[in-house]
């Protein structure tokens, strides 16, 4: 489903500011792996996602989706693939747009936008439905302006987007990180759900250790720009946080220097 | 009292004037309405495709060109400024600002190619003109003045007509969404450079369109004639804004803005007539346009900031504690 062959990238070459961010990042998820992204501060996490959905062009190497070579696309080109959800709530969605118009919006991702009507009658209908499997109760303030919605609604609202047309691969970059924990569970939980219900590949960066041993069926640990641990099934399943930990001090050979990871365990 | 008398009734002979002109100078407004409020870019094109639309349309419609065709093309000019500009910005990386005062320098000399003077008069006795001034003055038969007014309404009325439809379908909820969240655009699949360069092309196409007609309606283009012309749609967005806000509230929505802002020109043409007779010198004229902008933009940050005031946050600390307990 997802091919990452050798994946590097540095930012601020030639200055003394160069940050070799990832350092050749090798990764197959096969179809309906979700997987979770554990690891330290600057080890790589987000900047493989942001690698994937094409924010900027990679240094070297190859990214597959499906089959197709995309690493030539640029993001918006990408987009049809990929689904996306960010930590911050504000960066998912469309403050000045009502609830439905960014359903809408999202609903033609990757499609051509000519000048037929931006949202139908049915599309409405449709997205009454959805809202309501929310249980927000979303569907009935579907004319509302989303800025008007809390952090953990807009956070369900852009999952909701990110997954209104099927990607082939959805991206979760710390999305619950900004919300309070008893929100960040419910959100957790509907990504949960909307993953299975439809089948999809999804990575989620988080650095709950706890959320990512529970969540997905497999597990990835990076450092220093690289995969440095991989585990998936029944072995990942039985791991506890001080597996992960005893791991990271082996593969590594330091400690893990996460200061969020360490407070919320 | 009879100089107040006279007065007020140059006032009333100077308004459907004035409201044909608000009218006009509502074209440009809602073209800046596109690119500051949707699209969230300060595009001063805007001054120098205002001129550029009324030496276009001049120089063609003393040339034999048929009027409409004439705007028409004057559109188009407009339209290419526009995508000038665009292309600064997203071609070749230059700020948005920085690209719109690129293009509005360049245009003066692209007037004075086209024209090869200062002033480009075009008499409404020649040519078939669409609306003039010389028929909203006090002596005329009110079916003129009617004709008059109504052309220039009719103009807004249908753009407004359009831009709704626009901004309703696929592509113009594209472009709303690049103006409100650029990456959540490039996440959804929405091509952000070429949406920039669609809503410049269209926002000064319409501005090409208002000098088209004001050319007409003053009876001459000049090379001048778009200094600015920025400050005064501003002006007209920002009043139209605020008197939506007050009025409509929660019902001010797109079509109303769109209305508000031609609107906002028609008032801000009436306001500045007032001020005239009160003795502000035409010298002043643009001193007015900049203070009105300046207040506007500045009230709602004043009324925020006195609601959340520290002077005042310190004062009722003093009363919550009692006497004795002064600030430092």
């Amino acid at each position: 489903m997802l091919e990452l062959h050798n994946i590097k990238k540095a930012f601020n070459k030639g200055t003394i500011n160069e940050k070799r961010a990832l350092n050749g990042v090798e990764l197959t998820l096969d179809d309906g792996d979700f997987v979770t992204i554990i690891g330290g501060n600057g080890a790589g996490k987000s900047t493989t996602l942001n690698a994937i959905a094409g924010v900027w062009p990679v240094d070297e190497g190859a990214i597959i989706i499906n089959g197709q070579n995309v690493t030539g696309l640029s993001e918006h080109k990408r987009a049809k693939f990929i689904g996306r959800v960010f930590q911050d709530p504000m960066t998912g969605t469309a403050a000045t747009m009502e609830i439905q118009e960014n359903l809408a919006l999202a609903a033609r991702r990757g499609e051509k936008r000519g000048l037929r009507w931006g949202i139908t009658k049915r599309e409405r209908e449709e997205y009454h439905e959805m809202l309501k499997s929310l249980d927000l109760g979303l569907e009935d303030r579907m004319t509302a302006k989303v800025g008007l919605l809390s952090g953990g609604q807009r956070q369900a609202l852009t999952l909701l987007m990110a997954t209104l047309k099927k990607p082939e691969i959805l991206l979760l970059d710390e999305h619950t990180a900004a919300l309070d924990p008893k929100t960040a569970a419910k959100v957790l939980e509907l990504s949960d759900k909307i993953i299975a219900e439809h089948h999809l590949t999804a990575m989620m960066v988080t650095h709950n250790m706890n959320d990512a041993i529970k969540h997905g069926n497999r597990l990835i640990m990076m450092n220093d720009g690289k995969v440095i641990f991989d585990v998936k099934g029944e072995e990942k399943a039985k791991l506890t946080v001080d597996d992960l930990l005893v791991k990271f001090e082996q593969a590594s050979g330091t400690k893990l220097n996460n200061d969020r990871m360490l407070l919320s365990e | 009292m009879e100089l107040f008398l006279s007065k007020l009734s140059t006032f009333g002979n100077a308004i459907p004037g004035d409201i044909t002109q608000g009218l006009i100078w509502g074209v440009l407004a809602i073209g800046v309405f596109i690119t500051y409020k949707i699209l969230d870019f300060a595009d001063l094109t805007v001054d120098g495709s205002l001129g550029l639309g009324g030496v276009v349309a001049v120089v063609l419609i003393t040339n034999g060109v048929p009027v409409p065709l004439a705007m028409f093309i004057a559109f188009l000019a407009g339209c290419a400024a526009g995508f000038v500009t665009a292309f600064f910005n997203t071609a070749l990386g230059i700020p948005g600002i920085l690209s719109g005062i690129l293009t509005q320098l360049a245009l003066y000399s692209v007037y004075l190619d086209i024209n090869g003077k200062a002033n480009a008069p075009v008499s409404v006795d020649k040519y078939p003109l669409v609306l003039s001034s010389r028929f909203v003055t006090a002596g005329n038969a009110s079916a003129d003045i009617i004709k008059t007014v109504g052309t220039a309404l009719i103009f807004v009325v249908c753009i407004i007509a359009i831009l709704y439809w626009f901004f309703g379908t696929e592509y113009g909820m594209a472009i709303r969404a690049t103006g409100c969240n650029s990456n959540l655009s490039k996440a959804e699949g929405i091509n952000t450079k070429r949406t920039t360069i669609v809503t410049l092309v269209i926002s000064n196409g319409l501005v090409g369109l208002s000098g088209a007609l004001l050319a007409q309606y003053q009876g001459f283009a000049d090379v001048n004639m778009g200094r600015g012309a920025i400050v005064i749609g501003l002006a007209s967005v920002i009043i139209g804004m605020v008197l939506g806000e007050v009025i409509l509230r929660k019902h001010f929505n797109f079509i109303a803005k769109l209305s508000f802002t031609a609107l906002g020109a028609i008032i801000y043409f009436v306001v500045l007539r007032i001020v005239m007779l009160i003795g502000l010198s035409t010298d002043n004229t643009k001193l007015f346009s900049a203070v009105i902008v300046a207040v506007f933009l500045a009230v709602p940050y004043l009324q925020k900031q006195s609601r959340a005031s520290f002077a005042k946050a310190g004062k009722r600390s003093e009363e919550s504690l009692g006497a004795g307990k002064e600030s430092v």
